[in-house]
């Protein structure tokens, strides 16, 4: 052991501390502390790991070539979403949960750490608005994770077996619906409508059963489309004694029907266009809010963040809502085989952050990005439509942020059209023509508040020529 | 200010002569001739002792209370030792002469006051007189002071007992039916240790919240109906169930919708009762040649599954149904409070040995756990 | 009162005269300024907007909002000061001593790291990006799966867990889609223990396993014996912490790898507690199938209040086509993410999981250097150690299984004290945080240790900071025997007071959202 190893993380590797400590528990080395791992299972052999350890400077010059080997939406023009979404974070966001206390705390009590909680009671309460419901939780994982805790919500709460989702449902979603529904649920899908996009509300009805746990619906949907019979849908479902569950885009909620308006009991959602950097997928939050019922409450994985008194009057504080009430835990245990999730550490950092967004832009803030980001695709879809060999959008229906582009009069695939959109500094759209075979070469085009007027033109003229 | 916030009833009777015979030798402590013999041998009770302990963990919410009592050694002057200005006294004593007889009046009357939570000092005995007394219609809690305690309805100690006070004037606690153990002192005495299950009361508990979890992984806080119910779901058609003692087997008939014999042994098939509180002979009578399964949960706070409140299901009738046909159900609160394996006392060593070893217990839905076994 | 400079740390008594940061910050909603609005995003432009018209009327009715969300309304600066007086009245790792945290592994997250995530070369990176375009992500993602696996002894790694209970919940689902791949369907059952963290029991459970929890006997190991009765054709596997969060390495470890393999199970390893033995144990070289380490806890990056973390689940050659998709893949010159494991349980979450992780641990790999790793476990077992020989000489505070070493963590038992005083973990816990240290953590469920706490220094603590702790704790055992009524009612210094844990269990009180606290409380 070399005993003058020092490190700047590690304080006690200043020289002579080692043999004080050591000798205060009474070894002289520390390998009688790892005795307790069996010697034959001892690692003794070198590590193909870099030996030393760098300075600072080194590392940020390492670590920095590396990422300036990455294009960004910044130094390139891209009009990407499909489940991570560009849009403007204020700098009041970043400098928040910059905050070392915010970016460091974890697990301490309620009187140690009231500014995180406070700050999560606030994310959900302002979540709860956007949405219209009463209960939020604290953030799950991302929007897919909480798509799955709500349909196993759905499942513990009915105690029924079958699942109905949309047949556009985002792909990536469908997987993780998979793996989440394995034991407990069956997915079916319902048809849509070919023209609209939108559910078709005939198919529904026959696929629905007394076995149904819940409808999962998308508004917007996957394919950018606003599903405008949610309200429909939800008395379909309510009349079979299933759930309605949504999965919501809160940029939308300024200007669209929130769920807990439409008939929604469970609302799911990714949270990361609330002042959060795309950051390669990295920021994102799941969002899940139902009704303020015991059944609700009690099936709801997330943590709850509850307010309440102290012994000082007038004085709040905040900590997790506990469920311990013996008589109504009989009324919540109806289902057979108890659907059962599960919940940890998750995305505080990225609420927090939504937090700061949500008051910064207040309700008249959201009614504004709404219709901006309306707006300016629209106007990208007006662009775009007068390309020949452009089908936008493939459905009828109004769409929110995103939009189908189908190319297959343009005799090219979507792969070709994207690298020959790459040479000329443009990301194109998401291909989903693997994802949805039967919509041919089509791509999901996202236009945010970020995208100028320049910038979509700038799309359709090189739209133009790579088609040409 | 104070008249209008509801003050919680609380009353406390002491069995002066609990825990008398212990330090001098002698078991238990019943009967007026025992106690005599304890005191010619230089012995002091240990009950007013205990209590104080008990009582001065909450002395200092009194003005929260009304704390009712019975006169002298049976609750008066332990009281009034720990700080208590203005116990209500009821009832009346011969000094020094009080039996079991003077704990079964004052619970009583204690009772009939609208007492809400009835604590007692004493041990199995005193136990058994409230019970024999009020039954489980008051809660109460038991602050030991006997010699060994069977019973759970007492607080493991009595630092525990007035800490459970305290909570229980400051919020609503909620309620666990918990065992009283019978224990013949005459033949304990004689080193037959046997502990029969009496009967049931309710007892408040405090389930530990933990503050700062940053994991959470089951949702129920309700387990004994989880077991039931996972129990319920997966009987078989062609199975007869011997359905054991206890609390948690009687959730099983709570689900079934069957008023299960709390303290006696039924007999279940396709999910309906087809004989109550049965002994060995009739048992046999129905099982003989049939597919046959015992459920069994812990009885008392020493752990037993056999032995102590169940000896209808007799050695022959364990060997007849088989080991592997064996259900053991029980929460894991209640094994972790174990502290210690499952014992069994069928009567016959060979079946006790037969029995011991690694046990499956179910603890939950889908949620089992590994126990031994030990005789 | 008086302050002896001199000293580092420690002052003449064991009073600094602390005092939270104490706002009374109302809740944002209280702040309210209505008609308030900040200019953040501009209007559509002119052109824009001629040529799209009234496109929101074109929004069918039925699904337009008709009145606008309830949010409240304040200025920019109005909301920056409410925000920064809360992260004030928050104790992060960098604010003060934080070995209390036990199992959580709180340790210094380098500056240096944060900055480079705040990079434009790094946020405005899309996901779905064209690969060409984002090879600098894919190369770091791949040098750290390499490191990882080296540490671990692993030889595939997916970052798509957003945290430790996520991972063991991917790993649950690799078990369950490993036999049904093989069509043997009976296997049911997972094997955990009650010392190991309870995600391990909760995770597999979620992914429909029968899950056998087995405790720990008075050696804090589990036992073999026991095991072999748990044991059966119906074993899918064992989920197991090693070491334990009591800090105990189970000695039969390699005997149970055996028992699960010869039976057909698989051996799962949650390594969150990896602080205690990186570079001295590979769970690879054990035998295990899966593991996971949590990003957040041994490898620096910082908790968040509560997230962002990182499961990074390991798995061998065998099961390594079972991991979620993509994973990442180089082919001498490219780095390529493969979307075609022919067996992968499809995703446990969105996109490649919180790269800001991967970065962070690849820089703080690189500023530790293997040898750095090797002394960073060293540290955080000699840390917690000599904290637990300090510890120990203070009444009431007992340990349990006082006859294994500790490696990373400990937990004791203030049962004594309890019986003692009448003071239990929960109201000694209120009254250190009044001495400037944050609270400890007592142990996760079950509760198999009365009165549990359980800290864990790890290597970022200096010498002083524990000799601190240990003051701290005396102190208040001090007053738990000789004036009780201070730590029962304490904090007493504190942002906030005892809290009432009623509304929090009262489904007529509660309120998660403060729409609700106005309808039920005013």
């Amino acid at each position: 052991m070399n005993k003058h190893f020092v490190h700047r993380y590690i304080p006690n590797t200043a020289p002579g501390i080692r043999e004080k400590m050591l000798k205060e528990i009474g070894i002289s080395d520390v390998e009688q502390i790892y005795n307790e791992i069996p010697e034959k299972i001892r690692f003794k052999g070198k590590l193909d790991i870099p030996a030393e350890q760098l300075s600072e400077l080194e590392v940020l010059k390492q670590v920095k070539t590396i990422l300036i080997k990455n294009k960004t939406i910044e130094n390139s023009l891209s009009f990407l979403g499909a489940g991570c979404w560009p849009h403007y974070v204020p700098a009041l966001c970043d400098e928040i949960s910059g905050r070392s206390e915010f970016l460091t705390a974890y697990a301490g009590l309620e009187a140690t750490d009231l500014g995180r909680y406070q700050a999560l009671f606030e994310f959900q309460s302002m979540m709860g608005d956007l949405f219209a419901m009463d209960v939020v939780g604290a953030p799950v994982y991302d929007g897919l994770s909480a798509s799955g805790d709500a349909i196993l919500m759905a499942a513990k709460i009915t105690g029924r077996r079958e699942l109905l989702v949309p047949e556009t449902i985002s792909y990536d979603r469908l997987l993780v619906l998979k793996v989440y529904s394995e034991p407990w649920l069956s997915i079916i899908k319902v048809k849509s409508r070919r023209n609209t996009g939108e559910l078709d509300l005939n198919d529904l009805k026959t696929k629905i059963t007394n076995n149904t746990a819940a409808v999962f619906i998308e508004n917007p949907t996957y394919l950018g489309v606003i599903e405008s019979q949610c309200k429909d849908i939800a008395h379909i479902a309510h009349d079979y004694g299933a759930l309605l569950v949504a999965f919501v885009n809160p940029i939308s909620l300024g200007i669209l029907t929130p769920p807990g308006e439409f008939g929604a009991d469970i609302a799911c959602a990714e949270g990361q266009p609330l002042g959060n950097h795309i950051s390669c997928g990295g920021a994102m939050l799941g969002i899940l809010a139902c009704h303020d019922e015991k059944r609700f409450v009690s099936a709801i994985p997330s943590f709850l963040i509850t307010i309440t008194k102290t012994s000082v009057k007038g004085e709040y504080a905040f900590s997790w809502h506990t469920a311990f009430d013996e008589k109504w835990e009989r009324i919540v245990f109806t289902a057979r085989d108890k659907a059962k999730s599960f919940t940890g550490t998750s995305s505080a950092l990225w609420a927090i952050n939504a937090a700061v967004y949500m008051a910064l832009l207040g309700p008249k803030g959201f009614r504004q990005i709404g219709e901006v980001n309306i707006q300016k695709s629209y106007y990208a879809i007006k662009c775009l439509s007068k390309i020949g060999g452009i089908k936008v959008p493939l459905f009828s229906s109004m769409h929110f942020n995103e939009f189908t582009v189908n190319f297959d009069r343009t005799g090219k695939t979507v792969e070709e059209i994207n690298k020959a959109l790459l040479k000329r500094g443009i990301m194109g759209g998401k291909d989903i023509s693997k994802e949805f075979p039967e919509f041919g070469n089509t791509a999901i085009y996202c236009v945010t508040e970020i995208h100028s007027k320049e910038d979509i033109d700038r799309l359709t003229k090189a739209l133009k020529e790579v088609i040409q | 200010m104070n008249n209008l916030i509801k003050k919680k009833k609380i009353g406390l009777i002491v069995n002066p002569f609990a825990g008398i015979g212990g330090r001098v030798g002698l078991k238990g402590s019943d009967g007026i001739e025992t106690v005599k013999k304890a005191i010619e041998l230089g012995a002091v009770s240990l009950a007013p002792e205990r209590a104080v302990i008990a009582l001065k963990r909450f002395s200092i919410l009194q003005k929260e209370i009304e704390l009712y009592t019975y006169p002298y050694e049976m609750g008066e002057d332990e009281a009034k030792d720990s700080g208590f200005i203005n116990p209500i006294v009821i009832g009346t004593i011969l000094k020094g002469e009080t039996t079991p007889e003077d704990t079964k009046k004052a619970a009583l009357k204690m009772a009939k006051c609208g007492v809400e939570l009835l604590l007692f000092v004493g041990g199995d005995g005193t136990a058994r007189d409230i019970y024999n007394a009020i039954d489980s219609k008051v809660p109460v809690l038991g602050i030991p002071a006997g010699v060994k305690i069977h019973s759970s309805v007492f607080a493991i100690t009595p630092q525990h007992a007035g800490d459970l006070v305290e909570k229980f004037i400051k919020k609503d606690l909620p309620l666990c039916a918990k065992e009283v153990m019978d224990i013949d002192e005459n033949l304990f005495r004689k080193g037959k240790i046997s502990a029969q299950l009496y009967g049931y009361m309710n007892v408040p508990f405090e389930r530990k919240l933990i503050q700062g979890a940053k994991s959470r992984s089951s949702f129920s806080t309700n387990k004994v109906r989880e077991i039931a119910q996972f129990i319920v779901n997966n009987m078989g058609e062609e199975y007869y169930y011997i359905l054991s003692t206890g609390t948690t087997v009687k959730a099983i008939g709570d689900i079934l919708r069957i008023d299960k014999t709390l303290l006696g042994v039924d007999l279940i098939y396709k999910k309906k009762l087809i004989g109550k509180d049965l002994n060995e002979k009739d048992l046999l009578k129905f099982i003989v040649g049939k597919r046959v399964k015992i459920i069994v949960t812990v009885i008392g706070g020493q752990g037993y599954i056999f032995g102590r409140g169940n000896q209808q299901i007799s050695p022959q009738i364990i060997r007849m149904v088989g080991k592997k046909n064996l259900i053991v159900i029980a929460t894991q609160d209640k094994l972790i409070s174990l502290g210690r394996s499952l014992l069994v006392d069928t009567g016959e060593s060979e079946c006790d040995k037969y029995l011991s070893g690694y046990i499956k217990v179910i603890t939950g839905y889908n949620e089992e756990s590994i126990w031994k076994v030990e005789c | 009162m008086s302050i002896n400079r001199s000293k580092r740390n420690e002052f003449e008594n064991i009073e600094t005269g602390y005092q939270a940061v104490r706002w009374h910050e109302p809740v944002i909603y209280e702040l309210n300024r209505k008609g308030m609005e900040n200019q953040i995003i501009p209007l559509a432009e002119k052109e824009i907007r001629m040529e799209v018209g009234d496109i929101l009327s074109c929004i069918p009715a039925k699904i337009q909002r008709t009145s606008l969300p309830e949010l409240p309304e304040l200025s920019e600066p109005e909301i920056f000061r409410h925000y920064l007086r809360l992260s004030q009245q928050t104790f992060g790792f960098d604010s003060g001593i934080n070995i209390g945290l036990g199992t959580c592994t709180m340790k210094y997250s380098p500056k240096i790291n944060e900055l480079l995530t705040r990079l434009p070369e790094f946020t405005n990176v899309h996901p779905l990006q064209d690969e060409e375009t984002i090879q600098g992500i894919l190369e770091i993602m791949y040098k750290l799966r390499n490191w990882l696996c080296e540490l671990s002894g692993m030889d595939e790694f997916s970052f798509q867990p957003r945290g430790g209970a996520h991972g063991v919940y991917a790993n649950a689902c690799i078990i369950r889609a490993y036999h049904f791949s093989r069509g043997d369907i009976k296997r049911n059952e997972i094997i955990t223990c009650a010392v190991s963290h309870p995600c391990n029991a909760g995770c597999p459970a979620a992914a429909g396993f029968k899950v056998i929890t087995l405790y720990p006997d008075k050696d804090g190991d589990i036992g073999v014996e026991v095991l072999k009765a748990a044991v059966s054709e119906r074993t899918a596997g064992i989920m197991l912490t090693a070491p334990y969060d009591t800090g105990v390495f189970d000695s039969k470890l390699v005997e149970y790898v055996r028992i699960i393999h010869d039976a057909g199970g698989l051996v799962c390893l949650d390594q969150a507690n990896f602080n205690g033995v990186m570079t001295k144990l590979r769970a690879g070289d054990i035998g295990a199938d899966l593991m996971h380490f949590n990003l957040h806890k041994t490898f620096s990056t910082p908790h968040g209040s509560l997230g962002p973390g990182t499961g990074a689940i390991g798995a061998n050659k065998k099961l390594k086509k079972f991991l979620p998709i993509p994973v990442v893949e180089y082919n001498g010159s490219k780095y390529h993410l493969n979307y075609n494991l022919s067996d992968s349980i499809g995703k446990v979450g969105a996109f490649n999981g919180v790269i800001h992780n991967v970065i962070k641990t690849y820089a703080w790999i690189l500023s530790m250097g293997a040898k750095g790793l090797q002394e960073a476990s060293e540290w955080a077992v000699i840390n917690n150690n000599y904290l637990i020989k300090k510890l120990l000489e203070i009444p009431g505070v007992e340990i349990a299984w006082p006859n294994r070493r500790k490696l990373q963590e400990a937990r004791f038992t203030l049962k004594k004290l309890k019986e003692d005083t009448g003071i239990g973990s929960a109201d000694f816990n209120e009254r250190i945080i009044d001495y400037g240290i944050q609270s400890y953590f007592e142990s996760h469920e079950p509760m198999i240790i009365p009165e549990p706490v359980t800290p864990e220094p790890g290597e970022s603590v200096t010498k002083e900071d524990i000799d601190r702790f240990v003051e701290v704790f005396r102190q208040v055992s001090k007053e738990a025997y000789t004036n009780p009524e201070v730590v029962k009612t304490a904090p007493h210094r504190c942002s906030i007071h005892k809290i009432d844990p009623e509304p929090l269990e009262n489904p007529k009180k509660w309120a998660m959202t403060w729409r609700v606290y106005l309808k039920k409380h005013e």
